[in-house]
């Protein structure tokens, strides 16, 4: 038995699920939420690359780099906000953070 | 064959270590489990023959961003007791919302998958086969402007992070550059008259 497509996106479609769970179970920790929405990512990358190989197309490829590349940026920000938060706030709880309201 | 155990091993793992970084008490640990999910997915796309981006996976994730998360988590000074509240409470919600996704997913790839390549068997590339020189092919020709406005992306995320985290301290001593290079001569030197005097 080899390896196909379909059992790439079954992975993919499972790291998907479990990070998705994630989301809901730590909605509290804005960390572990950054950290599931890293991994969220890295299933969207996996079907890219099933994709990309087994289509052979390097364009899928080409969009796994574009995504590692806002990926990194968009963790490097949101690290840089929760710092100024946790700074103000003393905490990163996310249900103390209801300023804005109303 | 090997592959075919290769894949199951690392795919077990990968899923273990993302249930790993969902569930663990400690953020330090999500991070670590967070980690070990990389690596191993860096050797799943060393299977799928990406080797550049399985590479730039390690370096980059691994190498930059899991070691920014393990700063962050080391220099928040986290409760994680109350954190953890209500942790069972939406564990009913997060597993029926992911199992209708995975029931939707499953959909999708056994029964929607006309046209596309499920079955077939990969052929291994031979050995000349070079994915990273494919992918700089596209990547400087046909998509130059995306990558381009990556560059910016980039130098944009650096002037936000350092933006965000400056923090502007009273009474701290530091040098004004444009302050010193605007600075003239009668700023410093002040010329004074005087007559000669002996004794």
């Amino acid at each position: 038995m080899m390896v196909t497509l379909s059992h790439y996106l079954t992975l993919s479609a499972l790291l998907f699920t479990i990070s998705i769970a994630g989301i809901f179970l730590n909605r509290k920790n804005v960390i572990v939420l950054l950290m599931c929405v890293e991994l969220l990512l890295l299933a969207v990358n996996f079907n890219f690359i099933a994709f990309s190989r087994y289509l052979d197309d390097p364009a899928g490829q080409v969009f796994v780099f574009f995504i590692l590349t806002v990926a990194a940026a968009e963790s490097a920000i949101g690290l840089a906000i929760l710092v100024v938060l946790f700074r103000g706030r003393r905490s990163i709880n996310v249900q103390e953070l209801d300023v804005l309201k109303g | 064959m090997f592959t075919t155990f290769l894949f199951y091993a690392l795919s077990t793992v990968l899923l273990a270590a993302a249930v790993g970084v969902i569930t663990a008490r400690n953020p330090v640990y999500a991070a670590l489990f967070l980690i070990l999910a990389f690596v191993s997915s860096a050797v799943l796309w060393l299977l799928l023959e990406a080797e550049f981006l399985a590479i730039v996976l390690v370096l980059v994730y691994v190498g930059a961003v899991m070691v920014l998360f393990l700063f962050v988590v080391m220099m928040l000074d986290i409760n994680v007791t109350t954190l953890r509240e209500g942790f069972l409470r939406y564990a009913p919600v997060g597993a029926i919302v992911a199992g209708i996704i995975v029931l939707e997913l499953a959909y999708v790839i056994w029964f929607r998958s006309d046209g596309l390549p499920v079955g077939t068997q990969l052929v291994p590339r031979d050995a000349a086969y070079s994915s990273t020189e494919e992918l700089g092919k596209v990547l400087y020709t046909q998509y130059l402007y995306p990558f381009e406005l990556a560059g910016m992306l980039l130098l944009l995320a650096i002037v936000a992070a350092i933006l965000l985290t400056m923090r502007h301290r009273p009474g701290l001593k530091v040098q004004d550059v444009a302050e010193q290079v605007k600075v003239q001569r009668g700023d410093r030197i002040r010329m004074v008259k005087m007559k000669s005097e002996s004794e």
